[in-house]
């Protein structure tokens, strides 16, 4: 005889469940809308998947932090609200980049509108949680939903790109369920602030235990957020996606892992493990030094963007090394400044996006040749948004970069910041290497319409919407500041 | 009004390139030399408004910009900054007013003007962050100067510029964080302005490191050797106009932030680091003399004979007396009117020869006398000969070292002396003898336009050289105040000993 499980509706908090559950009608609602009329245009599912993504942000602001709900599994602290927050605005400009002129193969199809809100649900899941499986789930969820979209767009290199993305996606979530195992067999618990709890009580023992889950963690995390050395098929899938979608993989689903990031090394860098530092000091340095000497000798100004990408995310995960709010904030300011930089360097690419296949590249530096001759306005956003990637004041990213080798030096990691200014410098070249192809160099075959032809006015107003971050960033940094540092800090990271 | 006339003094090229946008292409000229000249008298009525008597900073705005993190928006000027705010106005307004480019006039015209704020910036800005910031900002403009209007291999000049400074800089940067922090755990708050940061003692040790950071910054900028390898190929390649601003206002930038930050913020570093940066210094004179007296350019002779130069200013700012100090700053504004006078001329001969190489010259004084008579005083200036502008500063520098060290003061000013033949060679080799080349026979002489960018500047040279107290007396004041807060501040008995008790020698008389 089973005892009746007695669990008050009260204690769910389901409120917490909300913002997700947004999420997932608005794609069930897109399914239901094709399903009842054949051939609706596009833009009927971006404004679907917009208005949704609108409810979904506004109830973020509805909920109280640092509560648990539905059985205690979800966690909406102060992380989770940071995050999910980036999630959704990301999402927004980003679904709004669909709006392009040109009518390309996945866009007919209604699925394509509905993986992209489960995946910004799945991306919610694994923020708002420290339950090791519920971030599986949440994990898994998204990333399946992203190979699929990779796959609509309907060229041999999207495909290659989706199957590469996949098989690497599918390791790394092996590594990340045997990262998990052994944390379970350490501590009893997946609930990531209980072993952090069972393990200092035990003094970290036995220590290879946890270095083996440690870097089973980095590996699986590792792949995710394309970390050196689990970074080699960033170039590959970001050339093959779309440009809009490669910026979308940039930017939000990083966040997500960021966040898991934080709740784990948190506790485990707080180890003394040796080990574990030297881990992610040399994950640190070599992601941000590699990805940009890759960088510079790329051909393709979407395989540099990936590079570029790839130095910037090693560039934040100093954060997670030094530990301090400093730098747990840092990461956020950092992030939302560079989240409105990308999209702008994005969009300008997706904006002279043509339909041609036959070239080995869609994007070669040749193309932007003498730009500012034959359309200058294009040629000053491109340039706005390469000078702030670059950190260059007073362009709104230069302040994340500020903060962040700040929160270095504050946090008594003194090389690493000479290292992270350094590898400014560096980025630097291949950021004004565009900037010399369209100012200094003649325009060659093309007489520049070619380059605003994929723009459709909503992808015009979100490059202006993402210019106008960018110059007058300076006057948002305070406010943006101030909230990340009360979020951080009432979250206890 | 007054209480904001910085704030105009830096926006006003900005707010007027930006609406010259709506101006045509072929009538930019005369709204951007209006622009400028109303700039230059905006910068001479905050002459007027400026208070002698007072050795403080003057015309103090402050507003937070990013209050959690203590950066602010403050400006400020005292005797130290105005007249390099006077000169790189003057300067703008001269070389825009000689400007002979035609190709892409009117963006030229614009990014003069955004170059214009950001170093009136720089001169003005007492806070930390947004000193950086107009000092990074001043690449960009610049670098497209270079891009588009330089010579054949502009591409790599303008690179070579941007990453020798961007890094140097980036690594001043993170001095400054670390500075900040420092003052975040003594007083429990960030700051990041500089009034603040002078009441701040630092340990010796700590000094040392910090010193380390902005000097790289700095040295690069000035360019001080071995790190001026830029420079001759930004200034071969850029245009006239480029290699003015450069010479004239740009590299002053660098010996700016030694007075303004490294001394008065770390002075025991400034006196460990006073023999090493002198000899630094006098290697920079020498050689660079001597590789301007084996050059067959005639713009690379003068470019050359600019570092040369740039080298007895560090030397005379490091002197750590008033006297040395002063003189540095006196040259720094006389260096940039002669350089930019120098390369205005030498753009001159450029635009009707469209060579610089001296074996293609060589008897213009006889065909252009007028030419060869502003070009024999400016060179006369640039070598130091008395009673020009170049002599005062020189020997106040000179005299200020000469307390610190006899010996290295010796060579330095043998090594002036001697660096004055490579400028009297080059100038036998342009302008006396026989004219070789049947081209230069019919060459015309200076016409009304080129007379009213290098008048001035020849009367400047005369008058500043004779008559030179109105600019040195509150560069005086300024840098008095400055030497006895470094005199204060100083932890170890070598800084007291060194850095000269200014309250003390005023008793004794």
């Amino acid at each position: 005889m089973l005892t009746p499980v007695d669990v008050s509706f009260e204690s769910l908090h389901i409120e917490t469940l909300i913002p997700m559950l947004i999420a997932i009608v608005g794609g069930l609602v897109i399914l239901v809308a094709d399903l009842a009329k054949k051939d609706l245009d596009k833009s009927l599912y971006v404004m679907l998947a917009v208005t949704f993504l609108l409810l979904d942000l506004g109830s973020l602001f509805q909920t109280d932090i640092n509560q648990r709900g539905f059985f205690d599994v979800l966690l909406v602290d102060g992380l989770a609200m940071l995050g999910q927050f980036i999630v959704l605005i990301g999402s927004l400009a980003f679904v709004m980049l669909s709006f392009s002129r040109k009518n390309f193969h996945e866009y007919l199809y209604a699925e394509y509108f509905a993986f992209y809100m489960f995946m910004v649900a799945g991306l919610q899941f694994m923020i708002a949680t420290d339950n090791l499986i519920l971030i599986f789930v949440g994990l898994e969820t998204s990333s399946l939903a992203l190979y699929t979209m990779i796959a609509m767009h309907n060229r041999h290199t999207a495909l290659e790109a989706s199957i590469k993305y996949f098989t690497m996606g599918a390791l790394s979530a092996g590594l990340y369920a045997f990262g998990a195992m052994i944390l379970y067999a350490l501590s009893g618990s997946v609930e990531i602030g209980k072993i952090a709890e069972v393990l200092s009580a035990s003094g970290y023992e036995p220590m290879i235990l946890v270095i083996v889950a440690t870097a089973f963690m980095i590996g699986a995390f590792g792949f995710k957020m394309a970390l050196v050395p689990f970074h080699t098929w960033v170039p590959d899938v970001y050339e093959g996606s779309t440009a809009a979608l490669a910026g979308f993989m940039s930017i939000v689903p990083k966040i997500a892992a960021l966040v898991v990031i934080m709740r784990l090394f948190e506790f485990l860098l707080n180890s003394e493990i040796l080990w574990v530092e030297v881990m992610i000091y040399a994950l640190v340095v070599l992601t941000m030094t590699l990805g940009n000497i890759w960088a510079l000798v790329q051909d393709d100004v979407k395989r540099m963007l990936a590079y570029s990408s790839i130095s910037h995310a090693g560039f934040v995960m100093a954060a997670v090394l030094i530990g301090t709010t400093h730098a747990n904030s840092a990461l956020f300011v950092y992030w939302l400044l560079f989240l409105f930089t990308n999209l702008g360097a994005f969009a300008m690419l997706w904006a002279s996006r043509t339909k041609d296949n036959s070239a080995r590249y869609d994007h070669t530096f040749e193309k932007f040749s003498g730009l500012i001759k034959t359309s200058p306005i294009a040629a000053f956003m491109i340039a706005i948004f390469m000078l702030s990637l670059a950190g260059v004041p007073p362009f709104s990213l230069f302040f994340g970069k500020m903060y962040m080798i700040s929160s270095a030096v504050t946090g008594g990691y003194i090389t690493l910041a000479i290292i992270m200014a350094l590898n400014s410098a560096i980025a630097a070249y291949y950021y004004l290497k565009i900037i010399f192809f369209m100012f200094f160099r003649e325009p060659l075959v093309n007489d520049g319409s070619e380059v605003m032809a994929n723009a459709g006015n909503s992808v015009r107003s979100v490059i202006g919407i993402a210019a106008l971050f960018t110059i007058f960033g300076i006057f948002l940094v305070n406010p943006i500041m101030e909230m990340v540092t009360y979020f951080v800090y009432t979250s206890g990271y | 009004m007054s209480e904001h006339i910085l704030s105009i003094l830096v926006f006003f090229p900005l707010v007027a390139g930006l609406l010259g946008i709506l101006v045509d292409k072929d009538s930019i000229r005369p709204y951007a030399i209006t622009v400028a000249g109303i700039e230059f008298l905006l910068s001479l009525w905050l002459w007027s408004e400026f208070d002698m008597s007072f050795a403080g900073m003057q015309f103090i705005e402050s507003v937070p910009l990013i209050d959690q993190f203590g950066i602010s928006y403050t400006l400020g000027v005292d005797g130290i900054s105005l007249f390099l705010i006077i000169m790189t106005t003057f300067v703008t307004f001269i070389s825009l007013g000689s400007l002979t480019i035609t190709n892409r006039v009117k963006e030229l015209m614009l990014t003069v003007l955004i170059l214009e704020l950001t170093m009136v910036g720089v001169f003005v800005a007492l806070d930390a962050i947004l000193f950086y910031l107009f000092w990074e900002l001043s690449l960009v403009p610049m670098l497209y100067i270079i891009g588009v209007w330089g010579g054949p291999n502009r591409l790599y000049a303008g690179i070579k510029f941007f990453l020798y400074t961007f890094t140097g800089s980036l690594i001043m940067l993170v001095g400054m964080l670390y500075m900040a922090y420092l003052y975040y755990q003594a007083t429990g708050t960030w700051s990041f302005s500089l009034l603040e940061w002078y009441r701040l003692q630092l340990p010796f040790d700590l000094q040392l490191w910090l010193f380390g950071a902005f000097f790289l910054g700095f040295a690069i900028k000035v360019p001080m050797f071995p790190f001026h390898t830029w420079l001759p190929y930004a200034h071969g390649q850029a245009p006239t106009i480029g290699s003015v601003i450069l010479a004239a206002v740009l590299l002053k930038m660098g010996t700016y932030g030694f007075v303004r930050f490294s001394l008065p913020l770390f002075p025991d570093a400034s006196v460990a680091f006073m023999v090493p940066i002198a000899v630094l210094s006098i290697i920079m004179i020498i050689y660079t003399a001597m590789v301007a007296y084996a050059q067959e350019d005639i713009k690379q002779v003068v470019a050359y004979s600019s570092v040369s130069h740039m080298g007895v200013i560090i030397l005379g700012t490091f002197a750590l007396n008033v006297e040395g100090i002063t003189g540095s700053i006196f040259l720094m504004i006389s260096h940039g009117i002669v350089s930019g006078a120098l390369f205005l001329l030498v753009g001159v001969i450029y635009d009707r020869r469209h060579t610089k190489l001296m074996s293609e010259f060589g008897g213009l004084a006889s065909v252009m006398p007028r030419y060869a008579t502003i070009f024999g005083i400016m060179m006369m200036a640039s070598v130091g000969l008395p009673l020009t502008i170049g002599f005062v500063g020189e020997f106040l520098s000179l005299l200020g070292f000469y307390q610190q060290s006899h010996m290295l003061t010796l060579v330095a000013g043998i090594a002036i002396i001697v660096g004055a033949i490579y400028m009297l060679s080059a100038y036998k080799k342009a302008f006396f003898g026989n004219v070789t080349k049947e081209e230069n026979k019919n060459l015309p002489d200076v016409n009304k336009v080129e007379l009213f960018s290098l008048v001035p500047l020849v009367v400047l040279v005369v008058v500043l050289g004779l008559y030179p107290k109105p600019i040195l007396d509150p560069v005086d004041k300024s840098v008095t105040a400055m030497v006895q807060l470094m005199q204060a501040k100083a932890v170890t008995e070598d800084g007291k000993n060194r850095i000269a008790n200014v309250l003390v020698t005023k008793e004794a008389k």
